[in-house]
């Protein structure tokens, strides 16, 4: 089943056109890594899955819901790590994810707010004003708040930044255990490395449109990085290099 | 699946309006700053207006309104700000609810202050002004003021905060909006402290009544749009 679907998706921001009749599809169970340069427009495209921000033009499908007026069903269904945390600084952890979960309507909120706050590593700080928190603490807590009520979709935008080696980690397994569990991720990331451990197909987006994709099965050793290159062209493939390994 | 997809609108208008309490009972932030900004004026009219007695009492409804105006929009800012800069904002309207009740909850939040606010100047006002001015009247004035002063303020607060320049820009949208509110309650507040006939002061209830309910329902409508982007 095609869980997300996007059709000629054009956003602009004033004169500047970020997208450009952006088509992509998603199937059920997929893990999509977006890859891009700086400023490619990922984040945009990730906002506008999730509902933040409006195409100019184009048509977004989320679980068979159409994002222009369904747009609660499909939000019902989404997780979002972004490049901010959204947690309140003067709520404790515990009340973050507890506001949320009422937000969500979850039924056996305080078990599952354990289980995320455990899974996360966060429990000995459940009480602890968020305000307090270490910069990866916070991205621990965001990912909590994002798989929180088990949304069929996860769109994580960077979600390794600011993690530690064993947050990495804890985000990888936990990445892993969505996808087995049939869920499906649109991650985007500059680290190929660890994009090319996860992801179960590469799209590049730059120009505005997704230039080329690949299955990981297609992919073999260190095929991401060429197959990356190549789909960035001459121009740009240059920075490459420097953006996998800064 | 474990969320229900069914939250009600009245559960989520309460859920943000108990995070907004719960927040500000921890950091006491937005209340401080405008009782202290709201002391202040008070502080200001009083030595300024070197007035007669006579004079002060009928002089408090104006200084009254203006304080809760001020201060109003302190609050205002501060609310809206808090949701923004962490991308707060972002994580409510990703949340599966009618964005109406994400603006429901912050305006319910908002009044909530501002009746503190009030709630503790008004006292203060007779002790400076000589005036008692805790009067059923004058506290349906200030419950029916207010209401239409947050219900336009979150909204053109909502708007103002995606602005770079927010701190100016709310001030110069929200004021001329909320003038109709702020003459009908000092007119009304007026006439209950001059102890002037109902038949006199109705009018200017009616007023504020009118206001409220199209302004709120203005807001209703148009929240979720003005949030786009
Ligand atoms: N609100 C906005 N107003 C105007 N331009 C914007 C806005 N948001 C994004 N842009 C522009 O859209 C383009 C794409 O930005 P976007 O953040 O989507 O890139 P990205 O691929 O996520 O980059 P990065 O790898 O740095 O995170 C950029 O050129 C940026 O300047
Ligand atoms: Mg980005």
């Amino acid at each position: 089943m095609v869980l997300i679907e996007v059709r000629h998706l054009t956003k602009r921001y004033g004169p500047k056109v970020v997208l450009r009749g952006l088509d992509l599809r998603v199937e059920e169970g997929e893990f999509v890594a977006l890859l891009g340069p700086n400023g490619a427009g990922k984040t945009t495209l990730l906002r506008i899955l999730a509902s933040l921000s409006k195409p100019t033009l184009g048509e977004v499908w989320i679980a068979g819901y159409r994002l222009r007026d369904q747009a609660a069903w499909v939000r019902q269904r989404l997780g979002v790590v972004s490049h901010q945390p959204l947690l309140y600084g003067d709520l404790s952890a515990e009340e973050n994810l507890r506001f949320y979960a009422r937000l969500y309507g979850l039924r056996n909120a305080e078990t599952r707010i354990r289980e995320v706050l455990t899974l996360v590593g966060l429990w000995a700080r459940r009480r602890d004003l968020v305000r307090t928190f270490s910069r990866g603490m916070q991205q621990r807590l965001a990912i909590g708040r994002a798989i929180l009520h088990d949304p069929e979709v996860l769109l994580l935008d960077e979600p390794h930044t600011g993690l530690d080696q064993e947050a990495c980690d804890m985000l990888d397994h936990l990445l892993r255990q969505v996808a087995t569990r049939g869920r499906t991720v649109v991650m985007t990331s500059h680290d190929l490395a660890r994009a090319a451990d996860l992801a179960s197909r590469f799209d590049v987006l730059s120009g505005g449109c997704i230039q080329a994709s690949a299955r990981r099965e297609d992919l073999a050793g260190d095929a991401l990085l060429t197959f990356y290159r190549q789909a960035l062209g001459p121009q740009n493939a240059a920075s490459v290099s420097k953006e996998v390994f800064p | 699946m474990k969320a229900t997809g069914a939250v009600s609108f009245w559960q989520a208008t309460l859920a943000v309006l108990w995070k907004d309490l719960a927040a500000e009972w921890r950091s006491r932030e937005l209340l401080s700053a405008m009782l202290v900004f709201a002391l202040l004026v008070i502080f200001i009219f009083n030595f300024a207006l070197e007035l007669q007695t006579q004079l002060r009492a009928s002089l408090s409804a104006g200084v009254l309104w203006v304080t809760l105006t001020f201060a109003g929009t302190l609050g205002l800012n501060r609310s809206l700000a808090v949701e923004k800069d962490r991308g707060c904002l972002d994580g409510l309207l990703l949340a599966p609810v009618d964005r109406a009740a994400i603006y429901a909850g912050k305006a319910l939040a908002n009044w909530v202050f501002m009746l503190i606010v009030a709630a503790i100047m008004l006292p203060l006002f007779g002790l400076f002004y000589n005036a008692s001015l805790i009067l059923p009247g004058v506290v349906l004035v200030v419950l029916l003021g207010s209401e239409g002063y947050v219900a336009v303020g979150t909204l053109l607060a909502s708007m103002a905060v995606q602005a770079r320049t927010r701190d100016i820009l709310l001030p110069i949208l929200l004021f001329p909006v909320v003038i109709p509110v702020v003459v009908a309650a000092v007119k009304a507040t007026g006439g209950y402290l001059q102890t002037l006939p109902l038949e006199e002061i109705r009018p200017w209830l009616n007023l504020l009544g009118v206001y409220d309910v199209i302004f709120t329902s203005v807001a209703f409508m148009v929240f979720d749009s003005i949030l786009e982007e």
